[in-house]
């Protein structure tokens, strides 16, 4: 027995293996890379700091919201319900707050709750009742628009709120705008935390871990002892939690609640995930991906605001292809791998 | 023998209508190998499913230790003791070798992984086992049948009281086998592990196993001790009857006669880079030719370019008389060729389907969507195809899926049989399959092969290829390395003395 050892070296090369997991994740670096120089070139001002720091501020809810979604896409989920659910959380701040007059600080409080508890509701219907997460995250989607729509049909202002200034107050780096510096607010910090968090917990904790083990092979993570249960439910939760987080953070950012705001949001965030490397049929891809997809779409936008004479819809179309072409070079990728197999 | 290590009594389980298991009684003591022996759906994989929390047992009872037990999930049977290795890798191809042999039980600095730790853990263990691999690869990147052996480390890991081999040896070759049944006698000699045998190789399972409990149709027949069972016995206890339909039909196929004309399809230098390298193959109408080799030596490869599966990018490749060109499998199966796929789950059969419906799926487009096939016909030739491949359960309106392996590949061998093809090529069709339908489905190939067609037959078990087959075709390395003609050159010893001296003698 111990005179004889097997030996085998790696021999095929897959979408998750070591050089080929992180192509998809250079090709959106190179092209967010290509997009900044881009407008460094063609604009005046374009290479300020500033620039860089408005994509954190403008982009914060988005950002949030897909690294929910992150979590949701490895597992092998979708969770469509993050823009309602976001919507909500703004115009339920608005509304508890200057209608029903409650402090500001349980009011975010209670809406995080609420967020994360819907999550684990929702979650807790795909693994059970063993539904298919599109459709079950579709009733949050419908649910939770017409929720909003039914406490306003028009802007709700939260000026008066004290609290809402926080998320806004903000930090100057490199002593500001006029000396070369930048500012950054409060709630960009917040979104970066989010981020950074959502990177430990995804890479190096046993839930994490999880989330990709279920994504990877459900059936095989059952049959390893994974449990199972808790990390699908526990990704809808991180889901509803960071939804939730997004709508206090857009509440911040403009101190108002409109019930038509972040239609498509979920859709917004599902292209950045995509766009940042991470596969949608679950077990590869990372959350700093999901930051490079964000801040493509922030660039897109940019772009088109130095520019001037373009519609904002184009960052649209330009999104459109782009996801396309990721879709494909996934796909491609995964077939190369496929190919090579014994 | 000392007391019972697990005792099950009167376990039943039903699925929707269907009793899976009838009042199975098992016993499994300290320290033994134990065989759970019978036909495809006989009930083994329930009854481990059952003592592993996959399934729960609707009567009956099981004691672990003397205590009663009941598992809701592999993880709660897991946590008391008993692990399992299926014959599907089951482990998660995304993440490292060492994840996979630490998943939920990684060393943590609080609660963080220590990925440092973790690969140090994963390496030792596997030294242990005498096994080399780079722990922080991912799995996906290593074959399948060194994916088997790290679920079986993992397993072991565990500290398994109890471990439970569901066919891990399927896909193993000799050498990995040996260490795998070396591995399996170390931990019942130096840990006193209890493990659940279960094999269709029988020469394995007398190998290793101390006793055997053999089922035949959810129902115990017995337990032995392996040496009071001889081989004949025990296949006799397996199917029910008086068997010996395999030595029937030793080399009973070699009389028939192989019409001496040109080949019905013909391969020149036909190859694929970095799959298999161009070769030659001949294969005239009522031949039965057979691929063997080990694995990963290129034999599916090979089927797959005649197929059209894959796309070879060197030589020409002619078929019943004619040039082949924009060779794919619709063309192929237009012009007669017939593929069996070697992995009939994902490759060959809608799982949700009925029998019916996968039986005429290749008749329906050969015929073009347009032209549907009448009720009254479907259900004649359907009929008949159940009957006379002995398709159980005969029900042409139940799910494939809920079919065992080897009637999903009589299921799989009906269709193209309706389109009755020039070529059949089967690739593995009698792997992980019963012995009672592995005699079929050999004696369907040597009947179709009297009956004028011509056959592609690849199986990993030499003693199948060199039963049936006219000419061998031996692969080594992705590559053919001899073609063997002659009557006295049809053993296993030639085979594998070919492979070992990697051709050029003949």
């Amino acid at each position: 027995m111990s005179t004889q050892t097997l030996t085998e070296r790696p021999a095929r090369s897959t979408l998750f293996d070591g050089m080929t997991r992180y192509i998809p994740i250079g090709a959106t670096v190179a092209l967010l890379l290509a997009l900044y120089f881009g407008g460094v070139a063609n604009y005046r001002n374009f290479d300020k700091p500033q620039v860089i720091a408005n994509l954190f501020i403008d982009n914060a809810p988005l950002l949030v919201i897909a690294v929910g979604m992150t979590f949701v896409i490895l597992s092998g989920g979708i969770d469509l319900s993050v823009g309602s659910v976001m919507a909500f959380s703004t115009m339920t701040c608005a509304w508890l707050t200057v209608e029903a007059g409650l402090s500001a600080p349980l009011v975010v409080a209670l809406v995080l709750v609420f967020g994360t508890g819907w999550g684990l509701l929702i979650g807790a219907v795909i693994h059970y009742f063993n539904v298919q997460p599109f459709i079950a995250t579709l009733v949050g989607l419908f649910l939770f628009r017409g929720l909003t729509l039914q406490i306003s049909t028009s802007d709700m202002s939260m000026r008066e709120v004290k609290f809402f200034q926080w998320g806004m107050t903000h930090v100057e780096v490199g002593g500001g705008i006029r000396q070369g510096g930048f500012w950054l607010p409060y709630l960009s910090f917040a979104a970066i935390a989010v981020v950074a968090v959502a990177f430990v917990v995804l890479h190096y904790t046993r839930f994490g871990r999880g989330v990709y083990a279920v994504g990877g092979n459900e059936q095989s993570a059952l049959l390893m002892g994974l449990p199972v249960a808790r990390t699908k439910i526990g990704v809808y939760v991180v889901s509803g939690f960071c939804a939730s987080l997004a709508g206090v953070l857009a509440a911040f950012a403009t101190k108002s609640a409109d019930p038509l705001r972040h239609v498509g949001a979920e859709l917004d965030a599902i292209a950045a995930v995509v766009i940042g490397g991470t596969l949608l049929t679950g077990g590869a891809g990372f959350v700093l991906g999901t930051l490079a997809g964000v801040m493509v779409w922030g660039l897109l936008n940019t772009l088109i605001q130095f520019q001037g004479n373009l519609s904002s819809w184009w960052a649209r179309i330009v999104m459109g292809v782009l996801l396309l072409a990721f879709i494909l070079l996934q796909r491609g990728l995964a077939r190369s791998g496929e190919k090579r197999r014994t | 023998m000392s007391a019972a290590l697990v005792s099950m009594t009167g376990i039943v389980k039903d699925f929707t209508g269907v009793r899976a298991l009838d009042g199975v009684d098992f016993t499994l003591r300290p320290g033994e190998i134990h065989a759970v022996m019978g036909e495809n759906g006989a009930g083994k994989s329930t009854l481990i499913k059952v003592l592993t929390g996959v399934h729960a047992h609707d009567a009956g009872e099981i004691l672990l230790d003397g205590k009663p037990v009941r598992f809701n999930s592999p993880g709660a049977a897991q946590a008391a003791g008993i692990a399992t290795v299926y014959q599907e890798v089951n482990l998660t191809e995304n993440l490292s070798v060492a994840e996979n042999l630490l998943a939920g039980r990684e060393p943590r600095l609080g609660p963080f992984i220590n990925f440092r730790a973790m690969r140090r853990k994963a390496k030792a263990l596997l030294d242990d086992l005498g096994i080399d691999l780079n722990v922080a690869a991912p799995l996906s990147s290593y074959s399948i049948a060194m994916q088997q052996l790290v679920a079986i480390a993992r397993a072991v890991d565990i500290d398994a009281k109890v471990l439970i081999l569901d066919e891990p040896t399927s896909s193993l070759d000799r050498d990995e086998v040996a260490v795998l049944l070396g591995l399996m006698r170390r931990l019942a000699a130096e840990r006193g592990t209890a493990m659940v045998f279960i094999s269709h190789f029988l020469e394995q399972v007398y190998d290793i196993c101390d006793r055997m409990t053999v089922l035949r149709n959810g129902k115990l027949v017995g337990e032995w001790a392996t040496a009071d069972l001889p081989e004949s016995e025990l296949i006799g206890h397996m199917l029910g009857r008086e068997a010996a339909a395999l030595e029937q039909l030793e080399r009973s196929v070699a009389g028939h006669e192989v019409a001496d004309e040109a080949p019905l399809l013909s391969a020149k230098g036909l190859g694929r880079k970095g799959s298999i390298a161009p070769y030659d193959l001949d294969v005239r109408r009522g031949e039965v030719v057979g691929l063997a080799g080990l694995l990963g030596s290129g034999r599916t490869e090979t089927v797959r370019l005649i197929a059209g599966a894959d796309r070879a990018d060197s030589g020409s490749l002619s078929f019943d008389g004619a040039k082949v060109a924009g060779h794919n499998p619709r063309t192929a199966a237009a012009r007669g060729i017939a593929f069996c796929p070697e992995n009939r789950k994902t490759e060959g059969l809608v799982g949700d389907l009925t029998v019916a419906e996968n039986m005429i799926l290749a008749m329906q487009a050969a015929r073009g969507w347009a032209r549907t096939i009448p009720q009254s016909q479907r259900n004649r030739v359907v009929a008949e195809f159940i009957d006379k491949l002995g398709i159980r359960p005969g029900d042409p309106d139940m799910p494939v899926k809920n079919l065992s392996g080897g009637n999903q590949q009589k299921v799989l061998l009906a269709r193209w049989m309706l389109i009755e093809p020039k070529l059949l090529i089967l690739d593995e069709p009698t792997r992980g399959i019963d012995v009672g339908a592995k005699a079929d489905i050999q004696k369907l190939v040597a009947e179709l092969s009297g009956e004028g067609m011509a056959v592609l037959f690849v199986s990993a078990e030499l003693d199948e290829v060199t039963r049936l087959s006219d000419r061998i075709a031996v692969l080594r390395d992705r590559e053919l390395i001899s073609v063997l003609e002659s009557e006295a050159d049809m053993t296993t010893e030639r085979i594998v003395d070919t492979i070992v001296a990697g051709g050029g003698s003949e």
